[in-house]
């Protein structure tokens, strides 16, 4: 169903085209319940929602004679994220009913906030690879709760359209959720799918740093929608803006957007005009296909919900949450690098992969910070990008940390440790689990070794010459041999020790 | 007494709201409704008319705010009971008619 559109040359399209842009991210709280229910919270730590509706209240599912009581900490972590967005807190918010039709909320309406938001009017900077800052106007963050999931059932692709019927499961239903959208940003020009990306991955990083949210894009912790429009150059007109939905990693959010800039832009050129209407983004085949229509006057019906009280925090408590803020992203991201020793270079590297949560936690787990690096901007970052999903997704820091001290201790030379991670990503265990298993560890008996050694160098005799006539560089033959003997399995630096030692004892 | 204001409601507005409330009315109806409706809205109105700019908008009769409850885990229901009142279920799942449309 997903048909393929044609597509401007990007850099056409940026020649033609101002792109205007604007973004919705959803945050899942990692509070123990729900926003308005005891229920345990599927996007806590460690929880386990795979079984359907065993996380539900008579809340969740909207019976008749519930009440929905808001949960304390959902309101701390909430003013919290305001704060660390530079945004003003509200001293009265209120919770309102968004009403619509559709079973992934059994109640027919969202408690969600509309025209009091808890939070309003901050600021994110947001730090490209070239070095370039932007300065990204944060509109609102409003707190409310996160619908249940469907399934749907029968019709050729799996999708919507030609569904034979839905399963619904309200584990999900009232996750505290909280939206952070932005104003319009301009200016972005070509950096638009790089500033997209590196505007998503600050709100991550802010949201960890937090601790309030396990901010795990794969899983549904952290969403994006993006909203984009094209104005023609000097007409000083905004063009109709379509909003990319599901688009589950950090880059797809750059591929989201680049490719709505070359759909709309071909569009346009064309004369034709852009339906404004939701996008669904797929990522195999990195395209958008036609969602809902969507105009702005979308008939919610809000009203404020009679069955909550407002919302209004006192100074004290505003300060103090303020107080414990962690430190803002920049001064973060000096001290890191300074702590690190990463040169320039070393440390754009680890931003701009979008990793320095992933470096720092490695760090903290006991890695060296140069290993942390190396790992996750080379190998797992290479197997990420064959996968097409975040390097987060794959391994946890733990294990990368658990890794590095297998190499550093000479249990795995760098090319063991590579299967390894394979190991620990094809899900067989944790690195000391996965060497068990496959049976990795190098070999550092050196009576094998040198059985392996006297063998090949019996069978190649004018390399001992050779060696004893002082061309050291021969080595490399009998190394090559036995490293194949030993299947990869031994440590080269230490055949080498012993080769020469063999070859210059008679 | 003339009356030269125009009605608060119009027939074609209270079929727009049955829509989007999903209910079935005939045309005798919304015409009935529309009256009624515009009674209860002209009512509410003079409330606005004593309503001066000092006096906040209010969501609620009681003076209260912040009441909260610690994020502390409470019982949860069973899968059974969870389904108990569902017309239909697949597993353990509340199996509904497909429905045009998609998340809010």
């Amino acid at each position: 169903m997903t048909s393929t559109a044609d597509l401007m040359d990007f850099d056409k399209a940026l020649e033609l085209f101002e792109p205007v842009l604007g973004f919705e991210v959803h945050v899942e709280l990692n509070t123990k319940t729900k926003m308005f229910s005891p229920a345990p919270n599927p996007a806590a730590p460690g929880a386990d929602a795979s079984e359907p509706n065993t996380m539900v209240t008579p809340v969740c599912l909207g019976l008749p004679g519930s009440l929905p009581v808001v949960n304390e900490q959902a309101i701390r972590f909430s003013i919290s994220l305001g704060l660390a967005l530079g945004c003003e807190i509200a001293p009265t918010s209120r919770f309102a009913r968004k009403n619509y039709f559709y079973p992934d909320l059994a109640k027919n309406y969202q408690i969600s906030q509309y025209d009091e938001p808890i939070a309003h009017d901050g600021l994110v900077e947001v730090e490209l690879a070239n070095g370039k800052t932007f300065r990204i106007e944060i509109e609102r963050a409003h707190m409310e709760e996160d619908a249940g999931k469907l399934t749907h059932v029968g019709g050729a692709t799996g999708r919507i359209q030609g569904a034979d019927y839905s399963l619904v499961d309200y584990n999900r239903a009232g996750v505290p959720l909280v939206e952070i959208v932005t104003k319009m940003i301009t200016g972005a020009e070509h950096d638009a799918p790089e500033l997209a990306k590196a505007y998503v991955s600050a709100i991550r990083d802010i949201v960890v740093a937090l601790g309030i949210s396990e901010a795990r894009m794969e899983r549904g912790n952290l969403r994006c929608d993006a909203n984009i429009s094209l104005s023609p150059r000097g007409s000083g007109e905004l063009g109709t803006r379509t909003e990319t939905k599901n688009v589950n990693s950090l880059r797809s959010v750059e591929r989201a957007i680049r490719y709505e800039i070359q759909r709309q832009a071909a569009i346009l050129a064309a004369g034709g005009a852009i339906i404004q209407e939701t996008r669904h983004w797929h990522e195999d085949s990195g395209t958008t296909s036609a969602g809902r229509p969507k105009s702005d006057a979308d008939d919610y019906r809000y009203f404020p919900e009679p069955d909550l009280l407002p919302v209004e925090p006192s100074r004290a408590l505003i300060e103090e949450l303020r107080s414990a803020l962690p430190e803002p992203p920049a001064v973060r991201r000096r001290r890191l690098k300074e702590s690190w020793g990463f040169t320039d270079l070393e440390f754009q590297d680890v931003l701009n992969s979008g990793l320095l949560v992933e470096v720092e936690s490695t760090v903290a787990a006991g890695a060296s910070p140069a290993q942390a690096r190396k790992w996750w901007t080379g190998e797992i970052a290479r197997l990420a990008n064959v996968a097409a999903v975040d390097p987060s997704s794959l391994v946890s820091p733990a294990d990368v940390a658990a890794l590095v001290a297998l190499v550093e201790s000479g249990e795995l030379t760098d090319r063991l440790a590579r299967q390894v991670l394979e190991g620990v990503i094809a899900g067989e265990g944790s690195p000391s689990e996965v060497v068990e298993k496959r049976g990795l560890k190098v070999v550092s008996d050196d009576g094998a070794l040198i059985a392996a050694i006297d063998e090949a160098l019996a069978s190649q005799p004018d390399v001992l010459e050779k060696i004893r006539d002082g061309k050291v560089q021969a080595a490399g033959a009998v190394i090559g041999a036995v490293m194949k003997a030993m299947h990869g399995q031994a440590d080269a630096a230490r055949v080498r020790e012993l080769v020469l030692e063999r070859a210059t004892t008679p | 007494m003339p009356d030269t204001t125009p009605p608060p409601l119009d027939s074609a507005q209270v079929a727009h709201l049955a829509s989007l409330a999903r209910i079935a009315l005939t045309a005798d109806e919304i015409e009935k409704l529309t009256g009624e409706l515009g009674v209860i809205i002209e009512s509410i109105a003079k409330v606005s008319e004593v309503a001066t700019p000092d006096v906040p908008a209010t969501s609620h009769p009681i003076p209260l705010s912040n009441v909260f409850r610690p994020d502390v885990p409470g019982a949860t229901l069973t899968v059974e009971q969870a389904l108990s009142g569902a017309p239909e279920r697949d597993g353990d799942r509340f199996k509904v008619s497909a429905i045009l449309g998609e998340e809010q």
